[in-house]
């Protein structure tokens, strides 16, 4: 594909557990642990993977909303986790982030204007009348009338909020978007339409998006390549159509059996995940992924799988790939 | 090869209906009970500073012809016990009290939010070791506090206020400082971070407004409070120097003679008490109101 925007390696967050009299580390969350991957100018990386592997905490760690534990961040070459407090307000305008819940993350006591004045303000952008324009202008562009640029956010809806959330990540320019499971808390329909302004905003403004979400298909529909994680680690990274139609990871195959197909006369294999995740306090030894994995064995149990690639735009840490047949019909 | 420009500002809007919203002091108006809180207090406050300009008897001359007398044309709401027109002495005592209470109570807001901001906002260290101190200073009587305070400095109105306002803002900044602890774990505040807005910015800008309907809520109290609390102060002989009449003080004052049926000296400045207490309420309620346009 093209050139890197932004490289990550090795990243880890590993939260402390604190206890005890003396509040004394007890031990560690183990939330991000080892990641490392290119994203390239103008792609969608779709992450996803069950409730708490950590892929929201990568997000925000990129954006260094939480203070990674260690590896390196290079955006555009520079390494952003040794930037200065004051470096990296600047930098926040070429990376912005979209939340999950549009209800909590809109100051509710902000107009829609003051909200979206305000990056430009803090950055010193432009004049008054200008930012005002440029803000009733992008009001526009995410599909909302900027007549209601006076009113308060719980005057919106979920979807109409979440545009709202769009157009403040989007008024500074930047160059990469985190959407942290942007469309998880909205309906169906109005996922698709925030979905699909996504995509236009993305060929109008040159985006490069990681699509943080647990919902496969909409991964599979708006992604390039995607990423699974289990228990803060990489399990599979491949490009979309390949890893839909040739997931190689039994994690990855047990993730796409889950998902429902509406056709009730297609009988598929089911791979079905067997008890809960195990705690990111106290991972297995040797693949995380074992203890859950029908395809285990002691190999599993002692030694880490290597970061492989399988082919080219495919990897994989996992001792045994499985080939098995598509098991979500395109 | 990623071209980042956009040529947004020439996009053509459609502005010509922007919607108005009610502004702050429309919002604020809107409601009956505020303005009876208004009008209320207002009474208050030209009965005690303009009342004694039309009510032309002195507060701090003693009749001593006419002691424990009840009310009469002569002297409207009686006299005490040493023949001070009771009429009189509310009037300006009002002052006292309400330059004291409503004084001790902002400087205790002002400081309370403050420091209940700093330390929410802190964490760690810092915070353990400001709430310590908040708790140890609770932990003491407040009334020993304004005894201590009382007796190194010389009563006069300013060290009244601050001595008042010197217990008064403890409870304040826990206040603060548990709203602040909620309030800036909420995704907006993240979501500022993201932008690259400045910590004091939040702080003003985010955390303030979304915390400032409790503190109002508080600060309405605390103006009853230090009229009481320096009821309290005079009652021991503590307070401002003895002529000088306050509200609180007339009230426990007149407490003594409950049993001669003085009903002229108590209900009187209590229901001034009262009045002031009911009529801030009023206010504050309307400006928070105002301010919380509604939650979420």
């Amino acid at each position: 594909m093209s050139e890197v925007l932004l490289e990550v390696v090795d990243l880890k967050k590993h939260f402390p557990i604190r206890g005890g009299f003396f509040h004394t580390v007890k031990g560690h969350v183990r939330a991000v642990d080892g990641i490392s991957l290119e994203v390239y100018a103008g792609e969608t990386l779709g992450v996803v993977g069950e409730s708490g592997c950590g892929k929201s905490t990568f997000g925000r760690s990129i954006l260094r909303l939480i203070e990674p534990t260690a590896g390196a961040v290079r955006f555009e070459g520079q390494n952003i986790l040794q930037f200065t407090e004051a470096q990296m307000r600047v930098m926040r305008r070429e990376m912005q982030i979209v939340f999950q819940d549009p209800y909590a993350s809109l100051n509710p006591r902000y107009t829609i204007m003051q909200t979206l004045l305000e990056p430009l303000e803090v950055h010193g952008l432009h004049d008054l009348a200008t930012r005002k324009q440029r803000v009733r202008a992008l009001l526009q562009k995410v599909g909302l009338d900027p007549s209601y640029a006076n009113r308060f956010p719980h005057e919106f809806s979920g979807g109409q909020r979440q545009r709202i959330g769009i157009a403040r990540a989007l008024i500074l320019n930047p160059k990469l978007m985190i959407l942290d499971e942007p469309v998880a808390a909205l309906d169906v329909s109005i996922q698709s339409q925030i979905i699909n302004l996504l995509e236009d905003l993305q060929q109008e403004f040159h985006l490069t998006y990681i699509f943080i979400a647990h919902d496969l298909s909409v991964v599979k529909h708006i992604s390039n390549r995607v990423l699974v994680m289990y228990l803060g680690k990489m399990a599979e990274l491949a490009t979309s159509d390949e890893l839909f139609a040739h997931p190689l990871h039994p994690y990855t195959q047990a993730l796409l059996s889950a998902v429902p197909v509406p056709n009730p006369k297609i009988k598929r294999e089911q791979a079905i995940l067997q008890g809960d995740i195990p705690s990111p306090a106290n991972p297995p030894t040797g693949c995380v992924f074992h203890t859950r994995c029908s395809f285990a064995d002691d190999v599993c149990n002692r030694e880490v799988p290597p970061w492989r690639s399988i082919q080219s735009d495919h990897m994989i840490a996992c001792h045994h790939p499985q080939v098995a047949s598509p098991s979500v019909p395109s | 090869m990623i071209q980042q420009s956009l040529p947004i500002e020439e996009v053509p809007v459609d502005s010509s209906h922007i919607d108005e919203r009610p502004n702050f002091m429309r919002r604020f108006w809107q409601s009956g009970m505020t303005k009876l809180g208004i009008v209320l207090l207002l009474m208050l406050v030209l009965f005690s500073f303009v009342g004694p300009l039309l009510y032309r008897h002195s507060a701090i001359t003693s009749n001593l012809l006419a002691t424990d007398a009840s009310p009469s044309a002569q002297f409207p709401l009686g006299t005490d016990s040493v023949g001070h027109n009771v009429l009189a002495q509310l009037m300006v005592g009002g002052q006292s009290s309400l330059e004291v209470g409503f004084a001790a109570a902002i400087v205790a807001m002002l400081f309370g939010t403050l420091y209940g901001m700093i330390s929410g906002m802190a964490g760690g260290w810092l915070d353990v070791v400001m709430m310590r101190i908040v708790d140890i200073l609770l932990s003491i009587p407040s009334i020993f506090i304004l005894l201590f305070l009382n007796v190194v400095f010389q009563p006069n109105i300013i060290i009244m206020i601050l001595v008042l306002a010197s217990t008064a803002w403890l409870g304040v900044s826990r206040l603060v400082r548990a709203e602040v602890m909620t309030t800036k774990n909420q995704l907006f505040v993240e979501a500022a971070h993201a932008l690259g807005v400045r910590v004091i910015r939040v702080m003003v800008r985010y955390l303030l407004p979304n915390i400032i309907g409790t503190v109002l809520v508080a600060a309405t109290f605390q103006v009853a409070d230090a009229i009481l609390a320096m009821a309290g102060l005079s009652f021991l002989g503590l307070g401002l120097p003895p002529p000088t009449p306050n509200w609180g003080g007339m009230l426990s004052d007149g407490m003594n003679y409950m049993f001669q049926n003085s009903w002229w000296l108590i209900y009187p400045p209590g229901l001034c008490i009262l009045v002031a207490q009911v009529s801030i309420n009023l206010i504050g309620d309307g400006l928070r109101n105002a301010i919380e346009t509604r939650e979420r």
